[in-house]
């Protein structure tokens, strides 16, 4: 924001309660109300309006309070973020990041727990990135920011205390390339935000378990970084996709197509694909647990496909 | 033509609970209604008008629920002394050929739609050229305008050529959207016209945040001369959308520099205004959310222009949003495929005899600012104007294969990376348009 006055914040309760998790803190006091616009309860209005801003002129970051409040901006995500530029003919662009936490919390209920990455990737015309560290968070966050292309950025309610030592030199990350989390032989194992954590943790079982796991943080939900991917397909021959999305349609399901599609001499085994269940996220402890893939089915679902 | 007797209403103060800001003694006229009956009105027979003329020329007379000081002071007393008169002739020209050229091309639209050059759904403005005309005409460039589907002569108004509109009609490259908007979608980046938008509703935001721009571009970037004004159009069927009133409050709250501007031509496709909207009075939805609400004739454009003067104005002066319903109405169906079999004849029959073009002709050859000669040459300068626009349209070429991604992402490293570790965007198939991503 301090790089480029254009660059503005609108979402609820982002300006004097600085964001619901804080991410917006102190942001309205240096840079005051109209930067950083506390916006009534509109979400569809406020989220069309950061889009004529942006073709206007200004690089304004909408925030979703939580995920979930977006899909009452879906006409305009869909509509409005997606196709203008493309309608328009390459007259107006829209340079906007849609952001805010979502995935599966703790008991927070169904609505407060969704996982909307499926949802939007149909979407011709946007980007979507998923974050998962401090330090791919702020990387990416600054490439979306200055990206021409509307972005949309998933960050993750349980991710937001996590600590870590980040450079001061400024950086920039790259909006569609994946991240080698840790380098194998054995396996590649395919995963995004919060999964990411379950997936170390199988990581560390499998190792005492004498595999090799190759664990990639995909990041970029669409378009996908296949050469990253591809790359270690190509040594592992065995692909396992654990993501925190819904079975039916989610990223899982269009990375095994691409995959399939573009790796399939490299394949020793159909590829395998973790993802949560096709159930609205229950309340109850011990069902919100089922609900989400956990470190002891990666484990499993590893020694099977490497058998 | 009486003087156009606008009033902007302000908003009512928060302790008043009674509805009308007129005379206490002064009925509500509502010429529309029939007697207030207890039946659920969902019978169209009983919502047709039962005196056309007698009740709307009295609606013209007394229900005026805005008056506009400026132009009070306006009344044209004889026809010879210009200055009392509303516009010069400069302008009044200028009127006049902005309607026909509006008028002409959309009948051309009809012409070549029957004729196979242009498809899909054409949604043709008809009878409504006062109301863009009226309020356009006063913007400058830089202001921006924002639509629905109904769009053509928005985009005309605000200065797009003839030849851009047409061609992208007929999905040529030389469109103004390179083809790939079509009838709904007319955008300008030069002229300011943000659109276009298929479904009713989601272009008032868009608009919103127009104005959002410009207070920002005074507030945040310091360019104290910014005072550019966004102008969004929409129907009366729009009006009881979410979207409308989310942006009636945040346009207020922030004091945004915009005009509201209803197009309540009664009809959202076959559903009666009266048949969807328990208050059909828009203009009164204004000052619910803080702003002046007018009600203005949408069939006369000078009384539109008035109007539009002060509430452009006002936009610019920082004083926030305007409601402006003008009562206006579509000749045509709500778009080329509509059989347009649900509305009155003699409702139809009644606005045919309000044409906003006769009745400026006869405003200005009555008052002597221009002779039938000198507009019946605009009207031949227009008709050419069009037939250049279709002839143009027709020659230009299809969009070839390789523009089919080109504009997808406004930075093509969107589509992401292939398997070979190049950007899909800088392979030479991508190009050619055979590229899948």
């Amino acid at each position: 924001m301090e790089r480029d006055a254009r660059v503005c914040v609108i979402g609820e309760d982002v300006g004097h309660y600085g964001g619901s998790y804080k991410v917006t803190k102190d942001l309205a006091n240096k840079y005051g109300d109209l930067r950083v616009l506390d916006t009534p309860i509109a979400e569809n209005s406020f989220t069309g309006m950061a889009i004529g801003a942006a073709m206007t002129g200004l690089r304004p970051i909408i925030e979703g309070m939580n995920m979930g409040f977006l899909l009452l901006a879906f006409n305009q995500i869909s509509n409005n973020c997606g196709m203008l530029h493309y309608t328009s003919g390459g007259q107006f662009t829209i340079p906007v990041v849609i952001r805010g936490p979502g995935g599966v919390g703790r008991q927070l209920g169904a609505e407060h727990s969704q996982r909307l990455e499926s949802y939007f990737q149909s979407i011709p015309g946007i980007q979507m990135v998923a974050c998962s560290t401090p330090y791919n968070a702020k990387g990416l966050m600054k490439a979306a920011i200055r990206s021409e292309n509307p972005v949309i950025l998933f960050e993750h309610v349980l991710l937001y205390n996590l600590k870590e030592r980040i450079p001061d030199e400024e950086y920039v990350l790259n909006l569609e390339e994946a991240e080698m989390v840790r380098p194998g032989e054995h396996i590649t194992i395919l995963t995004y935000s919060r999964m990411r954590y379950h997936v170390m943790q199988a990581a560390k079982t499998l190792v005492n378990k004498g595999y090799d796991p190759e664990v990639i943080d995909i990041r970029s939900l669409k378009p996908f970084d296949l050469h990253t991917i591809g790359n270690s397909v190509k040594k592992t021959h065995r692909v396992l996709i654990v993501e925190e999305c819904m079975r039916t349609g989610g990223i899982g399901a269009s990375l095994t197509t691409a995959i399939n599609e573009n790796f399939h001499d490299y394949l020793d085994a159909p590829v395998v694909c973790l993802s949560s269940q096709d159930v609205p996220t229950p309340y109850a402890g011990t069902l919100e647990e089922w609900t989400v893939v956990q470190p002891t089915q990666i484990v499993t679902a590893v020694e099977q496909l490497c058998h | 033509m009486t003087a156009a007797a606008t009033k902007i209403i302000q908003p009512l103060p928060l302790n008043f609970t009674n509805t009308t800001a007129r005379s206490p003694d002064k009925a509500l006229f509502h010429p529309l209604k029939t007697t207030p009956s207890s039946s659920f009105p969902a019978s169209t027979h009983k919502l047709r008008l039962t005196k056309p003329n007698s009740t709307l020329a009295r609606r013209r007379s007394t229900a005026v629920f805005a008056v506009s000081d400026v132009v009070q002071e306006k009344k044209p007393k004889s026809n010879t002394f210009h200055p009392n008169l509303l516009i010069t002739k400069e302008e009044g020209l200028e009127l006049y050929e902005d309607m026909i050229l509006g008028r002409s091309f959309e009948d051309m639209c009809a012409q070549m739609y029957y004729r196979g050059k242009m498809f899909g759904f054409v949604h043709l403005y008809n009878g409504q050229e006062a109301v863009s005309t009226g309020f356009i005409k006063l913007l400058k460039n830089e202001d921006c305008i924002v639509s629905t589907y109904r769009d053509h002569v928005h985009a005309l108004s605000k200065g797009v050529p003839a030849r851009a509109v047409m061609s992208e009609l007929f999905g040529k490259t030389t469109g103004c959207c390179r083809g790939q908007g079509g009838s709904m979608h007319m955008f300008s980046k030069e002229h300011n016209v943000l659109g276009g938008f298929a479904f009713i509703g989601e272009g008032i935001p868009v608009a919103t945040g127009a104005a959002f721009t410009s207070k920002y571009r005074r507030e945040v970037l310091k360019e104290g001369d910014c005072d550019h004004v966004t102008l969004a159009f929409f129907g009366d069927g729009t009006c009881n959308n979410g979207q409308f009133f989310e942006c009636l409050n945040m346009a207020a709250l922030w004091k945004l520099p915009i005009v509201f501007v209803v197009e309540n031509n009664l009809w959202a496709i076959g559903m009666s205004h009266l048949r969807a909207t328990s208050d059909p009075e828009i203009w009164k939805k204004g000052p619910a959310f803080g702003m002046p609400g007018v009600h203005v004739d949408g069939m006369d454009v000078l009384k539109v222009r008035e109007v539009a003067k002060e509430a452009i104005s006002r936009a610019r002066r920082g004083e926030g949003p305007t409601l402006v319903e003008c009562e206006t109405y579509r000749f045509r169906g709500h778009s080329l495929a509509d059989p347009d079999e649900l509305r009155d004849p003699s409702e139809k029959a009644h606005y045919a005899a309000r044409d906003p073009i006769t009745a400026l002709k006869k405003y200005m050859v009555e008052n002597n600012l221009a002779s039938e000669a000198e507009l019946k040459a605009i009207e031949k300068k227009i008709d050419e104007v069009v037939e250049e626009a279709v002839e143009f349209a027709d020659s230009s070429p299809h969009p070839g294969r390789s523009q089919l991604l080109e504009n997808v992402f406004a930075d093509p490293r969107g589509f992401g990376i292939g398997p070979d570790g190049k950007y899909r965007c800088e392979d030479p198939k991508f190009t050619e348009g055979t590229a899948h991503v």
